[in-house]
């Protein structure tokens, strides 16, 4: 591991090296733009062909956990841009206090996502053999709220009747397809987020460990900067997957 | 290039507008706009989008070269989808009939 | 002793980056960009033979009408291994990751690329794709062809399709840190004095491939990431059975591998844009043209991918407007060739190796562009699609254009890569057995698809079968072009006389630097004071208004 705050041999000067780093982040989150880019062309389309069935899948979706996740990583954006301010004026000893906020809110955002994960999975929502729209309301359980329960219920039997008008049989059929469309998205596009945010903890761990060393000052806090670019654009790939995924059709229940 | 510092006092009023236009998508979302409800959503979402662009990633003090580069990844993205999503808006409206194979039965769970 | 910038002369034998270092561990964990072009040379060399023997194979089974050689099966196979070795693992990588790496830093004056590091890792992600394509090669093929449509790709086909689709997604990361490396570079590393407009046009045909595979490559990245997981979890987004549909897998698809083949064809014209002032001994005509049309290329290319869906169901108004896109992308392409033309005409012509390249890519790449306009006619292609035609005209851009382009780089900087000369007379030799065996092989292809006979194809009606002898016999002959180069070109590592640092000589800053060049590229920061291809006002290589031009590399 080199020495931060270094002029790497091929470089010129440390502001040309500063400045292909910062442009190398800039033009690494444009692809990933096109990446997560091909996801929500996919959910687009397949929204507006199956819109009954994306509705019913959203309201599926714990609502309180999904608005409190959103709020967890634009307080997580703050913390960040407070640490990349901390490094630019020379706080050393307040920049890894920053960051480190910055990790447990991370954190905090990856629990609430298993938990999510957890409570679909014993819903049978996770694509595939054992995936079944109804479980939940045909398996009622203690912990389950009868007022919610009778919501999803009328929410479904509308679905049904959209979906195949007279015809219950491959109403059911249709809506469970059409919601494993959804809910192949929904992981597709949260995992495929929850798997960059996992990468930008360790890049933040490496950061925080560094600054721990003091290596970070008004005249070199690139990595602190870099970091920060990343963790923002995964901040607001959030922002976009929380308005598209849990808010599509609220009012109906 | 010079370093801009930007002041905590204007990230702060940042994460504020943040958190106030989440506060304002959920409500929204709770009440029926019909077909306008998906555009509010998005709006919102897009405007938190830009001030997390500008101010957090300092793209409002960046040089313009980076600028170039956010508006060149905005505009590729609105290509994808507004090109791809152009031909299925020109095509004939199709009532889907589901035709599940026999073999896919299980999984749309018949 | 060769005249080198700021150097002393030695008496000496002088360090470069060939010799700096010895072993294997200084060449497998080596960040020199230079050497990092030779580990990519020896890759995709290989994936070349990989690609080769499927198409050695393929034409031998195409000639009788009911196949040679191998089960209808196996054919699908063939064909389909073919594209995916050639584009993914050839084509693409090849001139940026050999040529591209080797000469940016030293065309614009830099130590190294922006990122050495990256560019080392790139090597490496490209080899683990391509272990796991090979290894789907090997553990039962692929059938769908290198398009990988779905459902057959997600579904129905009984092929090693997983492991192909992770390596080729793995493998699109190499080409996306590669694009970042140079783009960064190329905005920058240049050297004090090299301005955007003195930078060689090789250098803006890599900004604008680059450009391609930033935008580009994580589109195809994640749809075959869909397609691969709906392979494997059974979801449904292709499957029109569980309500997905097909045809986004291909919007998805083509939005990435229409620009992709200008990721393959850029950088070829890049190195026309070289060999041609060079060798006409004149400054190249129109340059901010040519620089621009790239970019435009780049983009415009972006804009053209639904003309490979006219036929499989998009809707008519989309097809009407991916036609009109698709005439609108010539135009900056027939910019270039009129370009290049402008240049040659009252040039001093001399007829080295490259220039026989650079002019045959010219010819064919004009036939292979002008024959994909009559594709991009809707009418026309209702005919001709999925025919000999198109598999014609995208070889005539790939292999006679591109790979064209490819060798004639080779041979262009082969003296500066290994400081050595080729014998002249043989590159010649093999250069125009190349051409000859290339138009014997794929001409006979525009004939066959026009009168009907359908490409992926493992038999054919009898009526062919004249035809398909004639392009295997040119098949034969096209590898033969393709073997002597590797013959001489390893000789001349060895048997080679040395090559001095211009050989040609050339106006880049390449040619400033001895043949090979030291580690560092350049001992002293240079400073360019001179506008690119300035043939009438270069001192500094003995070429001033006036003054006898000195003779081109000779024959040896």
């Amino acid at each position: 591991m080199h020495r931060t705050g270094e002029l790497y041999g091929h470089f010129e000067t440390l502001e040309q090296q500063k400045d292909s780093a910062t442009l190398g982040m800039w033009i690494f989150l444009v692809t990933e733009v096109l990446f997560f880019g091909g996801l929500f062309l996919t959910y687009s389309i397949n929204r507006h062909l199956y819109f009954t069935a994306f509705g019913v899948g959203g309201n599926m979706l714990d609502l309180r956990l999904g608005a409190t996740n959103t709020v967890v990583l634009i307080a997580s954006s703050f913390t960040m841009a407070m640490s990349v301010w901390s490094a630019q004026t020379s706080r050393k000893k307040l920049l890894p206090i920053f960051l480190i906020l910055t990790l447990v809110l991370g954190f905090v955002f990856l629990g609430i996502k298993y938990v999510e994960y957890k409570q679909k999975f014993d819903h049978h929502l996770v694509p595939g053999r054992s995936f079944d729209l109804t479980y939940r309301i045909n398996h009622a359980g203690p912990g389950d709220d009868p007022k919610e329960l009778a919501a999803e219920r009328a929410e479904i039997a509308d679905a049904l009747r959209t979906e195949a008008p007279g015809n219950p049989h491959e109403a059911l059929v249709a809506l469970n397809a059409h919601a494993q469309l959804y809910f192949s998205l929904y992981f597709g596009m949260t995992g495929l987020h929850a798997l960059h945010m996992i990468v930008g903890a360790g890049l933040l761990v490496w950061v925080i460990r560094e600054s721990f060393k003091g290596r970070f000052s008004a005249s070199y806090n690139t990595p602190i900067e870099i970091v920060g670019l990343y963790w923002h654009f995964v901040d607001i790939v959030w922002i976009y997957l929380f308005a598209l995924l849990y808010l599509i059709n609220r009012h109906a229940v | 290039m010079s370093e801009h510092v930007v002041s905590p006092k204007i990230y702060v009023v940042i994460l504020l507008a943040l958190l106030l236009g989440t506060y304002l998508t959920v409500s929204a979302a709770l009440r029926d706009f019909g077909p306008w409800n998906i555009v509010i959503a998005l709006a919102i979402a897009t405007t938190k989008a830009v001030l997390v662009v500008l101010y957090f990633m300092h793209a409002r003090y960046s040089p313009k070269r980076t600028q170039l580069v956010i508006v060149c990844a905005v505009f590729w993205l609105v290509l994808l989808l507004g090109l791809t999503l152009s031909d299925y808006a020109m095509r004939p409206p199709v009532r889907s009939q589901l035709i599940i194979s026999p073999a896919y039965a299980h999984f749309a769970r018949v | 002793m060769s005249e080198t910038f700021a150097l002393p002369n030695h008496k000496t034998p002088h360090e470069d980056y060939l010799n700096a270092t010895y072993g294997i561990r200084s060449w497998l964990l080596t960040t020199d960009h230079k050497r990092i072009a030779l580990l990519y040379l020896a890759s995709v060399t290989f994936f070349f033979f990989v690609g080769g023997i499927f198409a050695t194979m393929i034409r031998i089974h195409l000639l009788t009408p009911s196949g040679a050689l191998v089960t209808p099966e196996t054919y699908n196979k063939l064909f389909t291994m073919h594209g995916v070795a050639m584009i993914f693992f050839f084509l693409i990588p090849s001139i940026p990751a050999v040529l591209g790496n080797f000469l940016i830093p030293l065309m614009i004056g830099a130590k190294d690329l922006a990122f050495p590091k990256i560019n080392l890792l790139s090597w490496y992600i490209y080899l683990i794709g391509g272990c796991f394509v090979l290894y789907s090669f090997g553990t039962g093929g692929l059938d769908t062809g290198w398009t990988f449509y779905t459902p057959l790709s997600s579904i129905y086909s009984n092929s090693a399709v997983t492991p192909a689709v992770i390596g080729i997604f793995i493998n699109g990361f190499s080409s996306i840190l590669t694009g970042l490396n140079f783009i960064v570079t190329i905005h920058t590393m240049r050297a004090p004095g090299m301005t955007w407009f003195r930078l060689p046009l090789f250098v803006w045909a890599h900004y604008a491939t680059s450009l391609v595979m930033i935008l580009g490559t994580p589109v195809v990245a994640i749809t075959l990431l869909l397609a691969g997981l709906e392979r494997m979890f059974h979801l449904g987004f292709f499957n029109p059975a569980l309500g997905g549909d097909p045809i986004l897998f291909q919007h998805l698809f083509w939005f990435y591998s229409h620009p992709a083949v200008y990721i393959m064809v850029l950088p070829s014209m890049g190195v026309v844009s070289e060999i041609i002032p060079t060798l006409a001994r004149k400054p190249i005509f129109g340059y901010s043209f040519i620089a621009g049309s790239s970019i435009a290329i780049a983009v415009i290319g972006f804009l053209v991918w639904a003309h490979h869906m006219f036929v499989t169901g998009e809707s008519t108004y989309a097809a009407l407007t991916f036609s009109f896109l698709s005439y609108l992308v010539a135009i900056p392409s027939a910019v270039k060739v009129f370009n290049w033309t402008a240049t040659l005409y009252k040039g001093s012509i001399s007829w080295d190796t490259p220039m026989i390249y650079a002019l045959g890519f010219i010819g064919l790449f004009l036939i292979g562009g002008l024959t994909g306009l009559f594709l991009a006619c809707l009418g026309l292609d209702i005919h001709i699609h999925d025919t000999y035609f198109v598999v014609a005209h995208f070889h005539y851009i790939m292999v006679g254009g591109a790979v064209m382009g490819y060798l004639g780089g080779l041979h262009f900087w082969w003296p500066k890569i290994t400081g050595k000369l080729y014998p002249e007379s043989l590159s010649r030799l093999a250069a125009v057995i190349l051409f000859i065996g290339f138009n014997l092989t794929f001409f006979p292809q525009f004939i066959l698809g026009y009168l009907g006979m359908p490409r992926r194809y493992h038999s054919y009606p009898p009526e062919f079968q004249v035809l398909n002898v004639m392009s295997t016999a040119g098949a034969s002959i096209l590898a033969l072009g393709y073997l002597l180069p590797m013959v001489y070109f390893v000789w001349s590592m060895r048997y080679g006389p040395a090559a001095g640092a211009n050989p040609w000589p050339a106006t880049g800053l390449e040619w400033k630097t001895p043949s090979p060049p030291p580690t560092e590229n350049f001992e002293v920061t240079p400073e360019v004071t001179w506008e690119p291809y300035d043939y009438s006002k270069r001192p500094d290589l003995g070429l001033v208004a006036g003054a006898p031009l000195a003779p081109a590399h000779g024959d040896d």
